[in-house]
């Protein structure tokens, strides 16, 4: 278990050092994200130890967040003159995204081939 | 015994009382998530955080001694991105299956979460700092962060705002859905992901598989495509 949170660990670090020495706009753990995929596609499986490094930590995702999520206290000032128009955009904007990108995904997806549907 | 104040002062400025305060929170509203048979509206990160806030003002806490504790938590965020590629190896088949939906829901949802909030705010009379902050609002926090600073936004108001939008999206998103009529869970998933990164993504996860992949993957794409296009996008506009 140790040897592959070392490896996710190593991913991230050369996701990087790949996002700093080349100068792109990508956070590093996106890079190790793909540098992780990548492994598993000529692996061709996920290693039983691997998964259950991964699935501890996506199981408690949420948790990351709350440290971020407590900052909203540096802000309360700006909040506050801005409040309404920031909190009308976001919920507007947040709900407006959904809608249209799963629209958009039903509409365009191909539907898993389905069977005769039309029951005798 | 010791004087009972001397020993807050001492455990106050170690980084265990605000790790055990952060733990502890979450722990108590994923509870009470939980025994609410997962209703959205009761997001864990959007009580847990009021919680804490409480807490911190109630002791005069400040933000950078309350973060000195809590960024061990903070930390696991990069591994954790990492680790979504498992999920997203999994059901890779059907991620392929549907490379076309996903390349235009993608940039259509990215484009409207940007245009609509930023014209949005623009229209109710924000400040200009906060209008550019808002712009990538729908992207994970540290690639919004980057792209706030590079179009002169205020990134740590960024970072609120699109731990915001993540709380809002994995709370209404999913009623939302259920209003639209939308059951594919792919379709449920990649919206809740591109809309609001990996707070909904946390969500999704926790109520299906194939919903909790794409949502990671559409949280990884949004973080690619906006940040490569709303930069030019914004020099080409303003």
């Amino acid at each position: 278990m140790l040897e592959y949170l070392t490896f996710i660990l190593a991913c991230q670090l050369a996701g990087e050092f790949v996002v700093t020495s080349l100068d792109i706009p990508i956070p590093g753990p996106v890079v190790g994200m793909l540098l992780l995929f990548g492994f598993l596609l000529i692996r061709g499986e996920v290693p039983g130890q691997l998964a259950r490094v991964t699935d501890a930590l996506l199981r408690n995702l949420s948790l990351l967040f709350v440290p971020a999520g407590v900052g909203v206290m540096l802000h309360f000032k700006l909040l506050g003159t801005d409040a309404v128009p920031l909190a009308v955009a976001l919920l507007v904007s947040t709900l407006a995204t959904i809608a249209v990108t799963a629209l958009l995904m039903v509409a365009l997806r191909r539907r898993p081939a389905t069977e005769d549907t039309r029951e005798k | 015994m010791q004087d009972l104040r001397e020993t807050w002062v001492y455990l106050s400025a170690s980084p265990l009382l605000h790790l055990t305060l952060t733990l502890a929170a979450f722990v108590l509203a994923s509870f009470l998530y939980r025994r609410a048979g997962l209703n959205p509206l009761l997001n864990p990160v959007l009580l847990s955080v009021i919680a804490i806030v409480a807490l911190l003002y109630a002791s005069g806490t400040s933000y950078d001694t309350y973060f000195d504790g809590a960024q061990f938590v903070h930390f696991l965020l990069g591994p954790a991105t990492v680790a979504l590629a498992v999920p997203l190896y999994r059901q890779f088949e059907q991620v392929r299956k549907s490379a076309l939906a996903i390349g235009v829901s993608l940039l259509c949802g990215a484009a409207t979460s940007a245009a609509t909030a930023v014209a949005i705010a623009w229209a109710l009379g924000a400040q200009p700092q906060s209008i550019v902050s808002l712009a990538p609002k729908s992207v994970t926090a540290p690639v919004a962060m980057g792209i706030a600073e590079q179009l002169g936004g205020i990134p740590s108001l960024t970072a609120v705002i699109v731990i915001l939008t993540g709380i809002v999206g994995a709370t209404l998103g999913p009623l939302l859905l259920n209003l639209l009529g939308i059951r594919d869970w792919a379709a449920r998933g990649f919206a809740i992901g591109a809309a609001s990164h990996g707070i909904g993504t946390a969500r999704a996860l926790q109520v299906n598989e194939l919903a909790g992949a794409f949502s990671g993957l559409a949280m990884g794409l949004n973080a690619l495509a906006t940040a490569i296009l709303l930069p030019v996008a914004w020099k080409l506009l303003f």
